[in-house]
């Protein structure tokens, strides 16, 4: 302590007062550019939300304004008046409940199993998920819509879900598969010395532990799901099964009424589209950060 | 980890057969095996159904002209001719495709490093910057190109509201075959520039150990010097890996331009994954459709074998030998 107040009391000499200007600079610099860069990013979001805000004519206006006159909040009301915007959310959210719960509850199971079984044939599981993480979807794609039609599941929302319940998927087994594999493996033999069976084990010890584990996958999984597009594009058909984004796309293509301007009201869609994704990421960011850089790492 | 495989016979004999098929050493463990496949039994039906079942009916498929209505009839290699040969779109298509990929890829590699370094200076309020970095990249893709289809619109988009306020002529951002390219690349590096690579590579910055930054001080060793000699290649794996996930992902663009122009204008967006949906499903062209996909998955896997195979001439595990 007391060498440093010597040195701190020492008096400044020019060399280290121009040290620290030019350090001070460097520092002012660099908020600068990471303000710039956090406006260049943020900048559509916010005129989205105040464009959704504006008035049919306003949103046109030149020049364009920063913030509308008054705020328009009919207008989030008025998109589910013109389009069925509330049955879309309704099924968007029913697929993801359900395809989340299936990744989540399926990939944990046979993470488990992958990670504290022994058996013939555990390995090749583990390398064919892992190959699979290659394929494109594309692939499987044209079979998967042959089977689905087979089973009279077009146009509804059952292609979207029913797969996730078996695996849910490899990256999300090959996720939990590492998870279990830091665990000690005697927090399983204890239990079992006392007599609880493999599946108790399984839900009164490793579930609990994986909970970390289980909130990035179903974070992850979640967006995942919200945003799909291909999959609801190709299965759904009617209006009335659309999810959020391929209804987002037909709105855009088919104005609610064809003479009148709707990007107000588009905008405010666009809104409502992306506004649980955001939701989500703030309330659970640490999960979904954490599990973006596991990922990077494991690679 | 077949244990049983290696056993001595005598061990083995007492064994019924379905032991010896599971690889468990007793009777004890065959019943914990058994349990293993139960456990695994999504995964099992999953692969067989959803994956494996599909790749050999997709491999039938693609040898044969197939529609829904009228069943499939033996055409050998013909879908792969026509497409090599024949089809106008197919070369166009895979071009534009690898073209966007091409420039896409480094720009938001290139872009996400410089940005997770930024934000690994111990600035305050790194926190709060990340997160806005990352908010476009929580954007549904649908709700991208929707969003920027009227941000850079012709007349009415304020973009070039501004622009023309400035003086300039209205820029036909999305409405050129010559522009339609670069516009896409602009707004997909928009939204993924901040995204998951820029976390992965913050992952990395922050896992490069103090004491090498310190030795090279010690040495006099320059920021760039640093930089090139120390942070480059301790953080290579996240580079090879964001590089790898990056391609496939460029290559797969689908969404962006079936949203914003329908692979218009005059064909000018028009991807390769929007050609084997348009074959497949706006056409029921199933089996074209399937040989366009292996072509697809063929270039994928090419591309990936290759980094892998030139990776470990510039990759550096810190924990290998």
């Amino acid at each position: 302590m007391a060498t440093i107040d010597t040195v701190r009391s020492a008096p400044t000499t020019a060399k280290t007062r121009s040290y620290q200007a030019s350090r001070r600079l460097r520092r002012t610099t660099l908020y600068l550019v990471v303000i710039i860069l956090a406006i260049i990013f943020a900048f559509p979001f916010f005129y989205t939300v105040s464009s959704s805000l504006k008035g049919q004519w306003e949103v046109l206006l030149f020049p364009p304004t920063l913030l509308p006159d008054v705020p328009q909040w009919l207008n989030y009301v008025r998109v589910f008046q013109v389009t069925p915007f509330g049955t879309w959310l309704l099924n968007t959210i029913t697929v993801v409940v359900l395809s989340t719960s299936g990744a989540v509850i399926s990939s944990t199971l046979v993470g488990y199993s992958l990670a504290r079984f022994r058996y013939r044939g555990r390995d090749l599981l583990l390398m064919l998920a892992l190959a699979t993480m290659m394929l494109p979807g594309q692939v499987t794609l044209i079979p998967q819509f042959l089977l689905f039609n087979k089973l009279g599941w077009i146009n509804t929302i059952r292609p979207l879900w029913i797969p996730a319940w078996f695996g849910g998927g490899a990256f999300n087994i090959f996720l939990m598969r590492q998870f279990m594999m830091t665990l000690p493996v005697e927090l399983d033999e204890a239990a079992s010395i006392d007599g609880a069976s493999r599946l108790r084990t399984f839900l009164t010890i490793l579930v609990p532990l994986c909970k970390p584990a289980i909130a990035t996958m179903a974070v992850i999984s979640f967006m995942g799901n919200w945003s799909d597009f291909m999959s609801p594009l190709i299965y759904l058909n009617s209006q009335d099964k659309f999810t959020v984004a391929v209804g987002l796309n037909y709105f855009k293509a088919v104005p609610a009424s064809s003479e009148e301007q709707f990007y107000h009201y588009l905008m405010a869609a666009c809104v409502i589209s992306l506004a649980p994704c955001i939701v989500m990421f703030f309330s659970a960011q640490r999960y979904f950060v954490r599990g973006i850089a596991m990922t990077g790492l494991k690679g | 980890m077949d244990l049983a495989v290696g056993k001595p016979l005598s061990a083995n004999r007492r064994l019924s057969l379905l032991a010896r098929i599971v690889g468990a050493e007793s009777e004890l463990k065959k019943k914990d095996a058994l349990q293993g496949y139960l456990f695994a039994l999504p995964w099992i039906i999953g692969l067989v159904v959803f994956v494996a079942g599909p790749i050999l009916v997709s491999v039938y498929l693609s040898l044969n002209d197939y529609s829904v209505l009228s069943g499939a009839t033996w055409v050998g290699l013909a879908n792969y001719r026509r497409a090599f040969l024949e089809d106008p779109l197919f070369w166009p298509s895979l071009g534009r495709t690898l073209y966007y990929a091409g420039a896409v890829v480094p720009i938001s590699l290139v872009g996400s490093l410089l940005l997770a370094t930024l934000l690994n200076q111990k600035l305050r309020g790194t926190n709060a910057f990340r997160s806005l970095f990352f908010l476009p990249h929580l954007t549904p893709t649908v709700a991208l190109a929707v969003l920027w289809s009227w941000l850079l619109h012709p007349h009415l988009g304020p973009v070039n509201m501004v622009i023309q306020a400035l003086g300039l002529e209205p820029y036909p951002f999305l409405t050129t075959r010559q522009t339609v390219i670069p516009s896409m690349i602009m707004i997909s590096t928009w939204s993924s520039v901040g995204g998951n690579n820029m976390l992965i590579f913050l992952a990395g910055l922050q896992g490069v150990p103090a004491e090498l930054y310190e030795a090279a001080d010690i040495d006099g060793a320059s920021s760039a010097r640093k930089f090139l000699n120390i942070t480059l290649p301790m953080i290579s794996p996240s580079i090879l890996f964001n590089l790898v996930m990056g391609i496939i992902g460029a290559l797969k663009v689908f969404g962006l331009a079936y949203v914003a122009t329908n692979g218009g204008p005059n064909y000018g967006s028009w991807f390769f994954a929007l050609h084997i949906y348009s074959q497949a499903f706006a056409y029921f062209r199933l089996g074209y459709g399937s040989a366009l996909a292996w072509f697809f998955a063929a270039i994928l896997i090419v591309f990936t074998m290759i980094q892998l195979r030139l990776s470990n001439r510039w990759v550096f595990y810190a924990g290998a030998n």
